[in-house]
């Protein structure tokens, strides 16, 4: 079993949610990349979604585009996270770890070597935003390839035959945005959400995370609930950029606790 | 073999394609649907081809540069005048076409991205003509150099939106417009301004620019019995180009050139020109194309003279025109851009675009060195009122 099946498997046994928080690698530092993954988990991740930062995050909104640019002005690149995915497994073995962002950046290194380097250092999925099922069939044979296991997003707008063809494809979990919109939106739709997920769960054998639109211990309770996993990204993000490189690991756990117990009263 | 491109799933061999985020696949795939129904509807043609004629002022004429081919001892200047149009480039073709089918699928709201803001006030303009609310993203760099552009659309009735982000220029507008259209997927209609961008656009922006090459193929032969030794167009996204080129793919005998922004020249990598500098394959703006990036895949910050030129990506059609050799992708300077466009004010009374001024330049470059009876056909995609602050700064004069 991979590490994203293990994880939810564990949680299944234990009625627990899976929290899954989302920063940005190289923000605010790289040196602090590291340590606020630990941080991380020890505050009560079970997932990390770690992102690769891009010149062009199209569907990102501001809060996440300016840790993009703050991560690319350090010189971050998506070979520098694998490196630091590499670093986080000396320390910890079990935490699954998915990279998100966009396709560009794993095109420029290509999906081989990209495949190839995920196992290596031990990444456990990888999402990217612009590649939707029907563009990513090379890309997906090599990741399968490597036990890469390959996470999908599906939105409101996702129709039967499109979330069929993703069921196909999908492996780990998979990623429903709760709105129409980009990250850090902040119009979460509670009885939408309670509605699609029903859809979903008719063709998806997956567990199924809900991200977009949670910012704080009463939105995650109340998505908890509704799925199998609490995904954080715009809001920690937000944290990160509030807090001074002294006060961020601090900060930043401080904020996931309260997401963590929040999550385990549903 | 005759040519026809796009595939049934939108790709130009291997570049355009679909690469969006899943939010936005249903609404572009509903589009194609709709464009493909509408394409062929007798109504939607006649009503395209009534706005074309009383609302643009088409058939836009070809123009012979006489003193200006005189002058240069060589081959004969020609140039099919998208200048005349109605709000003064081609860039309205498109967006009445657009509008057209944004009205057939009911949708009330306009979106556009704008680099030189030729398109962002084509967008204006027919949303104002339709009655549609009309919302234009542009870069901040570009709304300095383009401050007359800003104020008419906004006489027109249109938003504009600052976009800071980046490198604050057409592909950051790009990048603002796509996050609208995510945010505000079922009431509104993104009109896309060139033959890029996810699968329809590369196909339903060239099949309603292709008007341009469709006349010059019946005024050519009117005009000189023939048609013209080769077609030139300056290429950003590359829109005014495959309105011109797609008619003359399969004349052989007809050469194509399109004509990338060099900048401050490709050696110095201030360019605007993924064709010529042999950029690698990328994806941006849902397709993939050949694509200015550094070796990490980061897109890098171009240069152009001209706002409108300055893109890091190209269509994926000019993508594969390329790798097939049907058409040739050359640079032209500023420098080289501006002599030109100074020329056809003072030999033909004409003030071109900036961008347009890249494609005319070339042809001044080559022509002096072929026969007398060779003649060039230029796309002057459109008017040069818009860069009088441009060049005047250049030239060190304050307006």
């Amino acid at each position: 079993m991979s590490r994203i099946q293990l994880t939810f498997a564990r949680l299944k046994q234990q009625q627990r949610k899976a929290l899954i928080p989302f920063i940005t690698a190289g923000d605010p530092s790289p040196q602090l990349t590291v340590p606020l993954l630990h941080a991380l988990v020890e505050a009560g991740a079970d997932v990390l979604e770690l992102g690769v930062p891009f010149s062009d995050p199209m569907a990102d909104g501001p809060t996440i585009q300016r840790a993009s640019e703050r991560a690319l002005k350090h010189g971050m690149s998506l070979r520098g996270v694998l490196a630091m995915v590499a670093e986080f497994r000396t320390q910890d073995a079990t935490t699954p770890v998915v990279l998100m962002g966009y396709g560009n950046p794993i095109e420029a290194m290509g999906w081989e070597v990209f495949a190839k380097r995920c196992a290596e250092v031990g990444v456990d999925g990888v999402l990217t935003v612009d590649f939707p099922p029907e563009e990513s069939h090379d890309a997906f044979e090599h990741l399968q390839a490597h036990g890469i296991d390959p996470i999908f997003l599906l939105a409101p707008t996702t129709n039967d035959a499109r979330i069929e063809q993703v069921a196909k494809l999908a492996r780990g979990y998979v990623y429903y945005v709760s709105l129409k919109g980009v990250t850090g939106a902040g119009h979460l739709d509670l009885d939408a959400i309670a509605q699609k997920i029903p859809q979903l769960r008719q063709h998806i054998n997956l567990p199924i995370g809900v991200g977009f639109g949670i910012r704080d211990a009463a939105t995650a309770l109340a998505v908890a609930k509704l799925c199998d996993g609490v995904v954080v990204g715009s809001r920690i993000v937000q944290e990160i950029e509030n807090s001074t490189e002294q006060n961020v690991v601090a900060n930043v756990s401080k904020l996931v606790k309260e997401l963590r117990s929040a999550v385990d009263k549903a | 073999m005759t040519y026809n491109y796009p595939d049934s799933t939108g790709h130009f061999g291997i570049f355009g394609g679909i690469y969006m985020a899943e939010t936005l696949i249903p609404a572009v795939e509903e589009l194609s649907r709709q464009y493909l129904r509408f394409r062929d509807d007798p109504e939607f043609k006649t009503e395209f081809a009534y706005e074309l004629k009383h609302y643009v002022g088409r058939p836009s004429p070809v123009y012979h540069a006489k003193r200006l081919s005189d002058d240069l001892g060589g081959a004969q200047i020609y140039l099919k005048r998208e200048d005349l149009n109605h709000t003064g480039a081609h860039k309205i073709n498109n967006a009445i076409g657009q509008a057209l089918l944004a009205k057939r699928m009911g949708k009330k709201r306009v979106i556009a991205e704008t680099g030189a803001g030729m398109h962002g006030v084509a967008t204006a303009t027919v949303a104002a003509r339709f009655g549609m609310e009309c919302i234009v993203y542009m870069g901040a760099e570009d709304i300095q150099r383009q401050a007359a552009n800003v104020f008419r659309m906004k006489l027109l009735g249109a938003t504009v939106v600052p976009v800071e982000s980046g490198s604050r220029t057409l592909k950051d507008a790009c990048n603002e417009a796509i996050r609208d259209w995510v945010t505000n997927v079922e009431s509104t209609f993104y009109i896309f301004g060139t033959a890029a961008g996810p699968h329809p656009y590369p196909m339903m922006v060239r099949d309603f620019q292709c008007v341009i090459g469709n006349e010059a193929k019946v005024q050519m032969p009117e005009m000189i019995g023939r048609q013209p030794d080769a077609v030139i167009a300056c290429v950003g996204g590359g829109s005014n180009a495959i309105g011109l080129f797609y008619p003359y793919i399969e004349e052989k005998n007809v050469q194509i050139i399109g004509v990338e922004a060099g900048g401050h020249g490709i050696a110095s990598g201030k360019h605007a020109a993924p064709l010529t500098a042999n950029a690698k394959v990328g994806v941006l703006h849902g397709n993939k194309v050949y694509l200015i990036q550094d070796e990490n895949g980061q897109i890098i910050e171009t240069h152009s003279i001209s706002a409108g030129l300055d893109y890091p990506g190209v269509g994926p059609e000019h993508c594969l025109l390329k790798d097939q050799g049907r058409a040739q992708y050359v640079a032209i300077n500023d420098d080289e851009a501006l002599a030109a466009f100074d020329a056809l004010c003072r030999f033909e009374g004409i003030i071109p675009a900036l961008e347009s001024s890249h494609a005319l330049a070339h042809a001044m470059k080559i022509a002096p060195a072929l026969g007398k009876d060779k003649v060039l056909l230029v796309n002057l995609s459109g008017r040069g009122d818009k860069d009088m602050n441009t060049v005047a700064n250049l030239k060190g004069i304050t307006l």
